[in-house]
Protein backbone atom coordinates (compact mmCIF):
# COMPACT_ATOMS: atom_id res chain seq x y z
CA UNK A 1 0.00 0.00 0.00
CA UNK A 2 3.18 2.69 1.06
CA UNK A 3 4.54 1.65 -2.29
CA UNK A 4 1.74 2.29 -4.24
CA UNK A 5 1.32 5.67 -2.45
CA UNK A 6 4.54 6.26 -3.16
CA UNK A 7 4.08 5.36 -6.78
CA UNK A 8 0.81 7.88 -7.18
CA UNK A 9 3.02 10.60 -5.80
CA UNK A 10 5.94 10.13 -8.63
CA UNK A 11 3.44 9.87 -10.96
CA UNK A 12 1.97 12.97 -10.06
CA UNK A 13 4.68 14.69 -10.39
CA UNK A 14 5.97 13.14 -13.51
CA UNK A 15 2.97 13.16 -15.52
CA UNK A 16 0.90 15.56 -13.62
CA UNK A 17 -2.09 12.86 -12.67
CA UNK A 18 -2.81 10.94 -9.70
CA UNK A 19 -2.28 7.52 -11.19
CA UNK A 20 -1.01 3.97 -11.24
CA UNK A 21 -0.37 1.19 -14.08
CA UNK A 22 -2.17 -2.13 -12.76
CA UNK A 23 0.46 -4.98 -12.39
CA UNK A 24 -1.70 -7.43 -13.92
CA UNK A 25 -3.19 -6.20 -16.89
CA UNK A 26 -1.16 -2.92 -17.49
CA UNK A 27 -4.43 -0.95 -17.40
CA UNK A 28 -4.45 2.61 -16.20
CA UNK A 29 -5.89 3.54 -12.76
CA UNK A 30 -6.82 7.13 -11.44
CA UNK A 31 -6.22 7.00 -7.59
CA UNK A 32 -9.10 8.24 -5.86
CA UNK A 33 -8.10 11.55 -4.01
CA UNK A 34 -10.98 11.59 -1.50
CA UNK A 35 -10.87 9.15 1.14
CA UNK A 36 -13.65 8.13 3.59
CA UNK A 37 -13.29 6.88 6.94
CA UNK A 38 -16.71 5.38 8.11
CA UNK A 39 -17.79 4.87 12.40
CA UNK A 40 -21.13 5.24 13.35
CA UNK A 41 -23.22 6.47 15.99
CA UNK A 42 -25.84 4.07 17.14
CA UNK A 43 -28.45 4.28 19.36
CA UNK A 44 -28.27 1.88 22.79
CA UNK A 45 -30.73 4.03 24.88
CA UNK A 46 -33.76 1.88 24.83
CA UNK A 47 -31.11 -0.91 25.78
CA UNK A 48 -28.90 0.77 28.18
CA UNK A 49 -29.75 -2.28 31.04
CA UNK A 50 -27.93 -4.73 28.67
CA UNK A 51 -25.02 -2.62 29.16
CA UNK A 52 -25.83 -2.24 32.79
CA UNK A 53 -26.03 -6.40 33.30
CA UNK A 54 -23.21 -7.14 31.52
CA UNK A 55 -20.75 -4.82 33.70
CA UNK A 56 -22.00 -7.34 36.19
CA UNK A 57 -21.27 -9.94 34.57
CA UNK A 58 -24.62 -11.00 33.45
CA UNK A 59 -26.88 -11.69 30.09
CA UNK A 60 -30.26 -9.78 30.25
CA UNK A 61 -32.83 -10.20 27.40
CA UNK A 62 -36.17 -8.55 27.43
CA UNK A 63 -39.36 -10.01 28.23
CA UNK A 64 -43.19 -8.87 26.98
CA UNK A 65 -44.78 -8.79 30.23
CA UNK A 66 -47.87 -9.74 27.99
CA UNK A 67 -47.03 -13.07 26.38
CA UNK A 68 -44.29 -13.50 27.82
CA UNK A 69 -42.00 -13.83 24.28
CA UNK A 70 -38.61 -13.78 25.36
CA UNK A 71 -36.04 -11.42 22.89
CA UNK A 72 -32.20 -11.92 22.65
CA UNK A 73 -30.77 -9.82 21.42
CA UNK A 74 -33.03 -7.82 23.47
CA UNK A 75 -35.54 -5.18 22.02
CA UNK A 76 -38.30 -2.79 23.32
CA UNK A 77 -41.32 -4.08 21.31
CA UNK A 78 -43.19 -7.16 21.19
CA UNK A 79 -44.60 -7.87 18.03
CA UNK A 80 -46.33 -10.41 19.07
CA UNK A 81 -48.55 -8.28 20.86
CA UNK A 82 -47.75 -4.69 19.27
CA UNK A 83 -46.75 -3.76 22.98
CA UNK A 84 -43.69 -1.96 24.39
CA UNK A 85 -44.70 -3.01 28.21
CA UNK A 86 -41.54 -5.52 28.41
CA UNK A 87 -39.23 -6.48 31.51
CA UNK A 88 -35.56 -6.88 31.49
CA UNK A 89 -35.08 -10.27 32.88
CA UNK A 90 -31.45 -12.21 33.51
CA UNK A 91 -31.26 -14.99 30.60
CA UNK A 92 -29.66 -18.53 31.97
CA UNK A 93 -26.12 -18.62 31.16
CA UNK A 94 -25.44 -21.75 30.04
CA UNK A 95 -26.68 -23.84 26.73
CA UNK A 96 -25.93 -26.30 24.38
CA UNK A 97 -23.33 -25.34 21.45
CA UNK A 98 -24.96 -25.87 17.95
CA UNK A 99 -22.77 -24.71 15.39
CA UNK A 100 -19.13 -22.77 14.94
CA UNK A 101 -16.60 -21.57 12.63
CA UNK A 102 -13.02 -20.41 13.06
CA UNK A 103 -12.26 -16.90 11.01
CA UNK A 104 -8.73 -17.22 9.55
CA UNK A 105 -9.19 -14.07 6.73
CA UNK A 106 -10.50 -11.32 8.98
CA UNK A 107 -11.61 -7.69 8.21
CA UNK A 108 -8.95 -5.19 8.73
CA UNK A 109 -11.08 -4.02 11.72
CA UNK A 110 -9.93 -7.45 13.14
CA UNK A 111 -6.59 -7.63 12.61
CA UNK A 112 -5.10 -7.06 16.10
CA UNK A 113 -6.57 -10.65 16.79
CA UNK A 114 -5.58 -14.22 15.78
CA UNK A 115 -8.19 -16.33 13.90
CA UNK A 116 -11.08 -16.55 16.05
CA UNK A 117 -13.80 -18.97 17.02
CA UNK A 118 -17.45 -18.00 16.46
CA UNK A 119 -19.67 -20.15 17.77
CA UNK A 120 -23.94 -20.06 18.12
CA UNK A 121 -24.99 -21.33 20.90
CA UNK A 122 -29.00 -22.38 22.01
CA UNK A 123 -29.01 -20.91 25.81
CA UNK A 124 -31.61 -23.34 28.53
CA UNK A 125 -33.93 -20.23 28.20
CA UNK A 126 -34.66 -20.78 24.77
CA UNK A 127 -33.21 -17.71 23.01
CA UNK A 128 -30.04 -17.90 20.60
CA UNK A 129 -26.84 -16.57 21.29
CA UNK A 130 -23.75 -15.80 18.98
CA UNK A 131 -20.80 -14.89 19.97
CA UNK A 132 -16.63 -15.85 20.16
CA UNK A 133 -15.83 -19.52 21.10
CA UNK A 134 -13.22 -19.01 23.78
CA UNK A 135 -11.76 -22.20 23.89
CA UNK A 136 -9.85 -25.06 21.52
CA UNK A 137 -12.06 -25.36 18.49
CA UNK A 138 -10.62 -28.80 18.15
CA UNK A 139 -12.06 -30.13 20.93
CA UNK A 140 -15.51 -29.17 20.70
CA UNK A 141 -18.28 -32.13 20.22
CA UNK A 142 -21.74 -32.21 19.33
CA UNK A 143 -23.97 -31.22 22.47
CA UNK A 144 -20.77 -29.45 23.97
CA UNK A 145 -22.02 -27.44 27.20
CA UNK A 146 -21.04 -23.85 27.16
CA UNK A 147 -21.61 -20.99 29.73
CA UNK A 148 -21.78 -17.34 28.74
CA UNK A 149 -19.15 -14.95 30.28
CA UNK A 150 -18.04 -12.05 30.25
CA UNK A 151 -14.33 -10.43 29.08
CA UNK A 152 -12.38 -7.30 28.53
CA UNK A 153 -11.50 -7.26 24.46
CA UNK A 154 -8.14 -6.25 23.52
CA UNK A 155 -10.28 -2.79 22.05
CA UNK A 156 -10.58 -2.06 25.82
CA UNK A 157 -14.19 -2.90 26.17
CA UNK A 158 -16.31 -5.49 27.72
CA UNK A 159 -18.39 -8.30 25.75
CA UNK A 160 -19.56 -11.70 26.36
CA UNK A 161 -17.97 -14.74 24.64
CA UNK A 162 -19.01 -18.50 25.13
CA UNK A 163 -16.82 -20.63 27.01
CA UNK A 164 -16.79 -24.49 27.65
CA UNK A 165 -17.72 -26.23 30.41
CA UNK B 1 -51.60 -5.63 -17.26
CA UNK B 2 -49.42 -8.31 -18.93
CA UNK B 3 -50.43 -11.81 -17.98
CA UNK B 4 -46.87 -12.92 -18.85
CA UNK B 5 -43.70 -11.77 -19.28
CA UNK B 6 -40.61 -12.80 -21.32
CA UNK B 7 -36.98 -12.00 -21.48
CA UNK B 8 -36.33 -11.07 -25.24
CA UNK B 9 -32.64 -10.09 -24.98
CA UNK B 10 -29.47 -11.04 -22.97
CA UNK B 11 -25.83 -9.82 -22.50
CA UNK B 12 -23.08 -10.52 -20.23
CA UNK B 13 -20.02 -9.17 -19.86
CA UNK B 14 -16.49 -10.74 -19.50
CA UNK B 15 -16.80 -11.60 -15.46
CA UNK B 16 -13.35 -11.17 -13.58
CA UNK B 17 -10.84 -8.19 -12.76
CA UNK B 18 -11.20 -5.43 -14.94
CA UNK B 19 -9.09 -2.98 -14.55
CA UNK B 20 -9.62 -2.42 -18.32
CA UNK B 21 -12.88 -0.56 -17.90
CA UNK B 22 -14.90 1.76 -15.69
CA UNK B 23 -18.12 1.12 -14.29
CA UNK B 24 -20.17 2.47 -17.30
CA UNK B 25 -18.06 0.88 -19.73
CA UNK B 26 -18.60 -2.49 -18.06
CA UNK B 27 -22.42 -1.38 -18.13
CA UNK B 28 -22.69 -0.82 -22.26
CA UNK B 29 -20.47 -4.72 -22.06
CA UNK B 30 -23.66 -6.38 -21.18
CA UNK B 31 -26.38 -3.36 -22.34
CA UNK B 32 -25.16 -3.60 -25.61
CA UNK B 33 -25.72 -7.24 -26.91
CA UNK B 34 -28.94 -6.60 -24.93
CA UNK B 35 -30.52 -4.33 -27.48
CA UNK B 36 -28.79 -6.40 -30.05
CA UNK B 37 -30.45 -9.70 -29.36
CA UNK B 38 -34.21 -8.16 -28.70
CA UNK B 39 -33.59 -5.84 -32.13
CA UNK B 40 -34.25 -2.83 -30.17
CA UNK B 41 -32.43 0.04 -29.45
CA UNK B 42 -32.40 2.68 -26.09
CA UNK B 43 -35.48 4.77 -26.85
CA UNK B 44 -37.49 1.42 -27.22
CA UNK B 45 -36.91 0.92 -23.19
CA UNK B 46 -40.07 2.27 -20.87
CA UNK B 47 -38.13 1.87 -17.59
CA UNK B 48 -35.08 0.31 -16.57
CA UNK B 49 -33.69 -0.82 -13.45
CA UNK B 50 -29.99 -1.37 -12.26
CA UNK B 51 -29.15 -4.14 -9.33
CA UNK B 52 -25.70 -2.59 -7.84
CA UNK B 53 -24.88 -2.91 -3.73
CA UNK B 54 -22.53 -0.37 -4.28
CA UNK B 55 -20.09 0.78 -1.36
CA UNK B 56 -16.98 -0.17 -2.62
CA UNK B 57 -17.28 1.46 -5.97
CA UNK B 58 -17.21 5.34 -6.43
CA UNK B 59 -20.06 5.84 -8.70
CA UNK B 60 -23.67 5.45 -6.76
CA UNK B 61 -25.58 6.77 -9.22
CA UNK B 62 -25.41 4.20 -11.41
CA UNK B 63 -28.79 4.35 -13.11
CA UNK B 64 -27.91 8.04 -14.20
CA UNK B 65 -24.77 7.13 -15.35
CA UNK B 66 -26.27 4.63 -17.23
CA UNK B 67 -28.45 7.05 -18.94
CA UNK B 68 -26.38 9.22 -19.57
CA UNK B 69 -23.74 7.09 -21.19
CA UNK B 70 -26.67 4.83 -23.04
CA UNK B 71 -29.20 7.54 -23.98
CA UNK B 72 -31.48 6.43 -21.71
CA UNK B 73 -32.10 9.30 -20.38
CA UNK B 74 -35.60 10.92 -19.47
CA UNK B 75 -36.83 7.25 -19.01
CA UNK B 76 -37.61 6.48 -15.71
CA UNK B 77 -35.21 3.95 -13.70
CA UNK B 78 -34.42 3.05 -10.24
CA UNK B 79 -31.42 1.23 -8.10
CA UNK B 80 -32.01 -1.25 -6.20
CA UNK B 81 -30.15 -3.35 -3.53
CA UNK B 82 -30.58 -6.76 -1.19
CA UNK B 83 -26.81 -7.52 -1.30
CA UNK B 84 -26.25 -10.44 -3.43
CA UNK B 85 -29.70 -11.20 -4.12
CA UNK B 86 -30.24 -7.69 -5.73
CA UNK B 87 -30.06 -8.62 -9.60
CA UNK B 88 -32.74 -11.01 -8.81
CA UNK B 89 -35.02 -8.08 -7.14
CA UNK B 90 -33.99 -6.25 -10.43
CA UNK B 91 -35.58 -9.04 -12.60
CA UNK B 92 -38.60 -8.49 -10.01
CA UNK B 93 -39.06 -5.04 -10.50
CA UNK B 94 -38.92 -5.10 -14.31
CA UNK B 95 -41.39 -8.32 -14.06
CA UNK B 96 -43.78 -6.46 -11.80
CA UNK B 97 -43.24 -3.09 -13.91
CA UNK B 98 -44.48 -5.06 -17.00
CA UNK B 99 -47.20 -7.81 -15.02
CA UNK B 100 -48.73 -4.06 -13.61
CA UNK B 101 -48.96 -3.04 -17.39
CA UNK B 102 -46.71 0.02 -16.13
CA UNK B 103 -44.04 -0.70 -18.74
CA UNK B 104 -43.78 -2.65 -21.65
CA UNK B 105 -40.74 -2.99 -22.36
CA UNK B 106 -38.13 -2.92 -19.24
CA UNK B 107 -34.55 -3.11 -19.15
CA UNK B 108 -32.78 -4.57 -16.05
CA UNK B 109 -28.52 -4.22 -15.56
CA UNK B 110 -27.29 -5.70 -12.92
CA UNK B 111 -23.28 -4.22 -11.71
CA UNK B 112 -20.83 -4.45 -9.89
CA UNK B 113 -16.97 -3.20 -9.90
CA UNK B 114 -15.61 -4.80 -6.45
CA UNK B 115 -12.01 -4.08 -6.96
CA UNK B 116 -12.36 -0.75 -7.72
CA UNK B 117 -11.50 -1.01 -3.68
CA UNK B 118 -8.66 -3.05 -2.27
CA UNK B 119 -9.29 -6.53 -1.24
CA UNK B 120 -9.57 -6.43 2.44
CA UNK B 121 -11.82 -3.27 2.31
CA UNK B 122 -14.36 -5.40 0.58
CA UNK B 123 -13.95 -8.37 3.03
CA UNK B 124 -14.59 -5.28 5.94
CA UNK B 125 -17.36 -4.04 3.67
CA UNK B 126 -19.31 -7.80 2.77
CA UNK B 127 -19.18 -8.49 6.05
CA UNK B 128 -21.95 -6.16 6.52
CA UNK B 129 -24.49 -8.00 5.09
CA UNK B 130 -26.20 -9.52 8.02
CA UNK B 131 -26.71 -8.12 11.31
CA UNK B 132 -24.28 -5.13 11.85
CA UNK B 133 -24.14 -4.13 15.35
CA UNK B 134 -24.52 -7.80 16.81
CA UNK B 135 -22.83 -10.22 15.15
CA UNK B 136 -20.32 -7.75 12.91
CA UNK B 137 -19.58 -4.67 15.14
CA UNK B 138 -17.68 -7.11 17.94
CA UNK B 139 -17.51 -10.28 16.74
CA UNK B 140 -16.15 -9.79 13.23
CA UNK B 141 -18.15 -11.75 11.23
CA UNK B 142 -17.04 -12.35 7.82
CA UNK B 143 -19.20 -12.84 4.66
CA UNK B 144 -17.69 -17.29 4.06
CA UNK B 145 -17.91 -17.20 8.42
CA UNK B 146 -21.68 -16.58 8.25
CA UNK B 147 -22.02 -19.56 5.74
CA UNK B 148 -19.61 -21.55 7.43
CA UNK B 149 -21.48 -21.69 10.41
CA UNK B 150 -23.98 -23.49 7.75
CA UNK B 151 -21.44 -25.40 6.48
CA UNK B 152 -20.03 -26.76 9.94
CA UNK B 153 -24.11 -27.37 11.21
CA UNK B 154 -24.60 -29.44 8.14
CA UNK B 155 -21.82 -31.75 8.79
CA UNK B 156 -22.65 -32.37 12.21
CA UNK B 157 -25.87 -33.07 11.40
CA UNK B 158 -25.69 -35.72 8.31
CA UNK B 159 -22.12 -36.73 7.87
CA UNK B 160 -21.06 -34.94 5.44
CA UNK B 161 -17.44 -33.89 4.93
CA UNK B 162 -15.01 -31.17 3.56
CA UNK B 163 -14.30 -33.29 0.29
CA UNK B 164 -17.98 -33.25 -0.47
CA UNK B 165 -17.96 -29.38 -0.19
CA UNK B 166 -14.81 -29.60 -2.48
CA UNK B 167 -16.66 -31.79 -5.49
CA UNK B 168 -19.11 -28.76 -5.49
CA UNK B 169 -16.06 -26.60 -6.70
CA UNK B 170 -14.39 -29.18 -9.11
CA UNK B 171 -18.08 -29.40 -10.86
CA UNK B 172 -18.56 -25.90 -11.15
CA UNK B 173 -14.75 -25.19 -12.36
CA UNK B 174 -14.99 -27.87 -14.39
CA UNK B 175 -18.53 -26.18 -16.56
CA UNK B 176 -16.42 -22.45 -15.94
CA UNK B 177 -13.66 -23.46 -17.55
CA UNK B 178 -16.15 -24.16 -20.27
CA UNK B 179 -17.76 -20.51 -20.12
CA UNK B 180 -15.77 -17.98 -21.97
CA UNK B 181 -17.35 -15.35 -19.85
CA UNK B 182 -16.07 -16.92 -16.50
CA UNK B 183 -13.63 -15.50 -14.14
CA UNK B 184 -11.86 -18.87 -13.86
CA UNK B 185 -11.64 -21.03 -16.55
CA UNK B 186 -9.13 -23.53 -15.62
CA UNK B 187 -10.22 -27.05 -14.56
CA UNK B 188 -9.24 -28.22 -10.37
CA UNK B 189 -9.91 -31.50 -8.40
CA UNK B 190 -10.16 -32.10 -4.94
CA UNK B 191 -6.90 -32.48 -3.79
CA UNK B 192 -6.32 -28.45 -4.80
CA UNK B 193 -9.64 -27.50 -2.71
CA UNK B 194 -8.41 -29.44 0.00
CA UNK B 195 -4.93 -28.42 0.48
CA UNK B 196 -6.06 -24.29 -0.05
CA UNK B 197 -5.89 -22.27 3.12
CA UNK B 198 -8.40 -21.85 5.38
CA UNK B 199 -10.77 -18.82 5.01
CA UNK B 200 -13.33 -19.67 7.40
CA UNK B 201 -13.63 -23.33 9.01
CA UNK B 202 -14.59 -25.27 7.01
CA UNK B 203 -14.50 -23.43 4.03
CA UNK B 204 -11.01 -22.91 2.15
CA UNK B 205 -10.14 -20.39 -0.74
CA UNK B 206 -11.28 -23.03 -3.17
CA UNK B 207 -14.54 -23.32 -1.69
CA UNK B 208 -15.48 -20.03 -2.03
CA UNK B 209 -16.72 -17.61 -4.79
CA UNK B 210 -14.20 -14.70 -5.55
CA UNK B 211 -14.52 -11.03 -5.88
CA UNK B 212 -15.74 -10.14 -8.99
CA UNK B 213 -16.28 -6.87 -11.51
CA UNK B 214 -18.87 -7.56 -14.14
CA UNK B 215 -22.21 -6.59 -15.37
CA UNK B 216 -25.12 -8.47 -17.03
CA UNK B 217 -28.36 -7.29 -18.75
CA UNK B 218 -31.56 -8.68 -19.56
CA UNK B 219 -34.22 -7.01 -21.74
CA UNK B 220 -38.08 -7.51 -20.67
CA UNK B 221 -41.31 -7.23 -22.56
CA UNK B 222 -45.02 -7.47 -22.05
CA UNK B 223 -46.43 -10.53 -24.15
CA UNK B 224 -48.39 -8.22 -26.17
CA UNK B 225 -45.07 -6.40 -27.41
CA UNK B 226 -43.04 -10.10 -28.05
CA UNK B 227 -46.30 -10.55 -30.27
CA UNK B 228 -46.45 -7.09 -31.95
CA UNK B 229 -41.98 -7.30 -32.31
CA UNK B 230 -42.92 -10.90 -33.35
CA UNK B 231 -40.29 -12.18 -31.12
CA UNK B 232 -39.17 -15.94 -31.65
CA UNK B 233 -36.35 -16.18 -29.47
CA UNK B 234 -37.42 -15.20 -25.73
CA UNK B 235 -38.05 -17.16 -22.84
CA UNK B 236 -41.08 -16.65 -20.50
CA UNK B 237 -41.06 -16.20 -16.42
CA UNK B 238 -43.01 -18.43 -15.13
CA UNK B 239 -42.92 -17.50 -11.53
CA UNK B 240 -41.03 -15.72 -9.58
CA UNK B 241 -41.01 -16.23 -5.42
CA UNK B 242 -39.11 -13.97 -2.57
CA UNK B 243 -38.36 -14.39 1.04
CA UNK B 244 -36.99 -12.52 3.78
CA UNK B 245 -34.46 -13.85 6.69
CA UNK B 246 -33.78 -12.68 10.05
CA UNK B 247 -31.02 -10.37 10.15
CA UNK B 248 -29.11 -12.23 13.18
CA UNK B 249 -28.21 -15.92 12.66
CA UNK B 250 -28.72 -16.63 16.55
CA UNK B 251 -33.08 -16.03 15.78
CA UNK B 252 -32.99 -18.86 13.21
CA UNK B 253 -34.26 -22.12 14.31
CA UNK B 254 -31.71 -24.13 12.05
CA UNK B 255 -28.84 -23.58 10.32
CA UNK B 256 -28.78 -26.46 7.71
CA UNK B 257 -31.29 -25.01 5.48
CA UNK B 258 -32.54 -21.26 4.69
CA UNK B 259 -35.95 -20.70 5.51
CA UNK B 260 -36.26 -17.77 3.77
CA UNK B 261 -35.21 -20.02 0.46
CA UNK B 262 -37.45 -22.68 0.88
CA UNK B 263 -40.57 -19.86 1.29
CA UNK B 264 -39.45 -18.34 -2.09
CA UNK B 265 -39.32 -22.13 -3.74
CA UNK B 266 -42.62 -22.90 -2.67
CA UNK B 267 -43.87 -20.01 -3.94
CA UNK B 268 -42.17 -19.92 -7.55
CA UNK B 269 -43.43 -23.75 -7.93
CA UNK B 270 -46.87 -22.77 -7.18
CA UNK B 271 -46.87 -20.05 -9.45
CA UNK B 272 -45.46 -21.91 -12.00
CA UNK B 273 -47.60 -24.65 -11.34
CA UNK B 274 -44.80 -27.24 -10.62
CA UNK B 275 -45.61 -30.05 -8.25
CA UNK B 276 -43.79 -29.18 -4.83
CA UNK B 277 -43.15 -33.00 -4.40
CA UNK B 278 -40.87 -33.71 -7.06
CA UNK B 279 -39.86 -30.32 -9.01
CA UNK B 280 -37.12 -31.92 -10.96
CA UNK B 281 -39.66 -33.44 -13.15
CA UNK B 282 -40.52 -29.99 -14.36
CA UNK B 283 -36.95 -29.04 -15.03
CA UNK B 284 -34.12 -28.90 -17.53
CA UNK B 285 -31.56 -27.48 -15.14
CA UNK B 286 -30.82 -25.14 -12.30
CA UNK B 287 -28.44 -22.40 -11.56
CA UNK B 288 -28.08 -21.95 -7.33
CA UNK B 289 -26.71 -19.54 -5.35
CA UNK B 290 -23.18 -21.18 -4.45
CA UNK B 291 -21.51 -18.39 -2.99
CA UNK B 292 -19.57 -21.11 -1.13
CA UNK B 293 -19.36 -24.88 -1.61
CA UNK B 294 -21.75 -25.81 1.09
CA UNK B 295 -24.65 -23.59 0.70
CA UNK B 296 -24.99 -25.12 -3.24
CA UNK B 297 -25.79 -28.91 -1.02
CA UNK B 298 -28.61 -26.76 0.95
CA UNK B 299 -29.99 -25.52 -1.84
CA UNK B 300 -30.03 -28.72 -3.56
CA UNK B 301 -32.41 -29.41 -0.44
CA UNK B 302 -34.38 -26.07 0.27
CA UNK B 303 -35.25 -26.55 -3.54
CA UNK B 304 -36.61 -30.15 -3.18
CA UNK B 305 -34.20 -31.44 -5.82
CA UNK B 306 -33.55 -34.67 -3.02
CA UNK B 307 -34.81 -34.61 0.90
CA UNK B 308 -33.27 -32.74 3.24
CA UNK B 309 -30.04 -34.67 4.50
CA UNK B 310 -29.43 -35.91 0.85
CA UNK B 311 -28.08 -33.41 -0.61
CA UNK B 312 -24.17 -33.95 -0.53
CA UNK B 313 -25.15 -37.52 -1.62
CA UNK B 314 -26.27 -35.48 -5.11
CA UNK B 315 -22.51 -34.20 -5.75
CA UNK B 316 -20.72 -37.25 -4.07
CA UNK B 317 -22.73 -39.31 -6.98
CA UNK B 318 -22.49 -36.53 -9.66
CA UNK B 319 -25.71 -36.29 -10.14
CA UNK B 320 -25.97 -32.02 -10.54
CA UNK B 321 -23.44 -32.65 -13.32
CA UNK B 322 -24.94 -32.40 -17.25
CA UNK B 323 -26.57 -35.99 -17.64
CA UNK B 324 -27.18 -36.47 -13.98
CA UNK B 325 -30.36 -35.98 -12.40
CA UNK B 326 -30.75 -32.35 -12.34
CA UNK B 327 -27.43 -30.22 -14.12
CA UNK B 328 -26.38 -27.42 -11.56
CA UNK B 329 -24.57 -24.22 -12.37
CA UNK B 330 -23.39 -25.65 -15.40
CA UNK B 331 -22.15 -22.33 -16.56
CA UNK B 332 -19.15 -22.43 -13.51
CA UNK B 333 -21.76 -20.72 -10.66
CA UNK B 334 -20.64 -18.19 -8.73
CA UNK B 335 -17.76 -20.26 -7.59
CA UNK B 336 -15.81 -20.33 -11.21
CA UNK B 337 -17.96 -17.74 -13.41
CA UNK B 338 -17.59 -15.48 -10.18
CA UNK B 339 -19.71 -13.37 -8.26
CA UNK B 340 -20.06 -9.67 -8.55
CA UNK B 341 -22.93 -9.30 -6.25
CA UNK B 342 -25.20 -6.98 -8.18
CA UNK B 343 -24.88 -9.01 -11.60
CA UNK B 344 -25.18 -12.41 -10.18
CA UNK B 345 -28.80 -12.58 -10.69
CA UNK B 346 -29.28 -11.02 -13.67
CA UNK B 347 -26.57 -13.44 -14.76
CA UNK B 348 -28.79 -16.31 -13.63
CA UNK B 349 -31.49 -15.03 -15.95
CA UNK B 350 -29.00 -14.85 -19.23
CA UNK B 351 -27.82 -18.15 -18.52
CA UNK B 352 -31.27 -19.94 -18.28
CA UNK B 353 -32.11 -17.60 -21.44
CA UNK B 354 -29.19 -19.54 -23.25
CA UNK B 355 -29.51 -22.91 -21.81
CA UNK B 356 -33.49 -23.26 -22.58
CA UNK B 357 -32.70 -21.88 -26.35
CA UNK B 358 -29.69 -23.95 -26.49
CA UNK B 359 -27.16 -21.21 -27.13
CA UNK B 360 -24.78 -22.47 -24.51
CA UNK B 361 -21.09 -22.95 -25.08
CA UNK B 362 -20.18 -26.55 -26.36
CA UNK B 363 -19.45 -28.80 -23.05
CA UNK B 364 -22.14 -26.90 -21.22
CA UNK B 365 -25.40 -27.14 -22.88
CA UNK B 366 -27.65 -29.04 -21.22
CA UNK B 367 -30.02 -31.42 -22.96
CA UNK B 368 -33.69 -29.29 -22.82
CA UNK B 369 -36.86 -31.28 -22.91
CA UNK B 370 -38.79 -30.17 -20.26
CA UNK B 371 -38.35 -26.22 -21.29
CA UNK B 372 -38.00 -25.03 -17.80
CA UNK B 373 -34.78 -23.49 -15.98
CA UNK B 374 -34.26 -22.73 -11.97
CA UNK B 375 -32.61 -19.69 -10.60
CA UNK B 376 -32.02 -19.19 -7.44
CA UNK B 377 -30.20 -16.24 -5.75
CA UNK B 378 -29.53 -15.53 -2.15
CA UNK B 379 -28.51 -11.90 -0.51
CA UNK B 380 -26.64 -12.08 2.72
CA UNK B 381 -27.00 -15.53 4.39
CA UNK B 382 -30.45 -16.49 3.72
CA UNK B 383 -31.52 -12.75 4.92
CA UNK B 384 -32.95 -12.37 1.24
CA UNK B 385 -33.83 -15.44 -1.13
CA UNK B 386 -35.42 -15.60 -4.56
CA UNK B 387 -36.15 -18.31 -6.72
CA UNK B 388 -37.40 -17.62 -10.35
CA UNK B 389 -38.90 -20.54 -12.72
CA UNK B 390 -38.33 -19.69 -16.35
CA UNK B 391 -40.07 -21.39 -19.57
CA UNK B 392 -40.28 -21.59 -23.40
CA UNK B 393 -43.90 -22.10 -23.26
CA UNK B 394 -45.59 -19.37 -21.20
CA UNK B 395 -48.66 -20.80 -18.67
ZN1 LIG C 1 -46.01 -9.98 23.58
Amino acid sequence: MDKMKEQVMKNMEELGFPVIVDEKSGALQWVDMRELRLRYFISIENIKPFYEGLKEGKLMGTKCKKCGRLFFPPQKDCPSCMDSDIEWIELKNEGTLETMTVVFVKPPSFGMYDPYPVAIAKLDDGPRILAWYNGDPQQVKPGQRVKVQVSRRKEGYLMYELVPL
Amino acid sequence: MSENVAVIGIGHSKFGTRKDVNIAELCWESMKPAFETANLEPKDIDFFVVSNAGMWSSEAAVPALIAEYADLAPKGSMRVEAACASGSAAVRIGYTAIKSGMADIALVLGVEKMQESPNPNVIELIGRFGSYFWEFENFGLTFPAYYALHGTAYMMKYGATEEDYAKVAVKNHYYGAKNPYAQFQREIDVETVLKSPYVAWPFKLFDCSPITDGSACVILASEEKVKELGIDEKVWILGQGVGTGTANLSRREEFTSLASARYAAEQAYRMAGIDLDDPVKYLDGANVHDCFTAPEIIAYEDLRFCKRGEGYKLIRDEQTYIGGKIPVNVDGGLKSKGHPIGATGVSQAVEAYKQLLQKAEPGRQADITKGRWLAHNVGGTGHYSYVTVYGLEKR
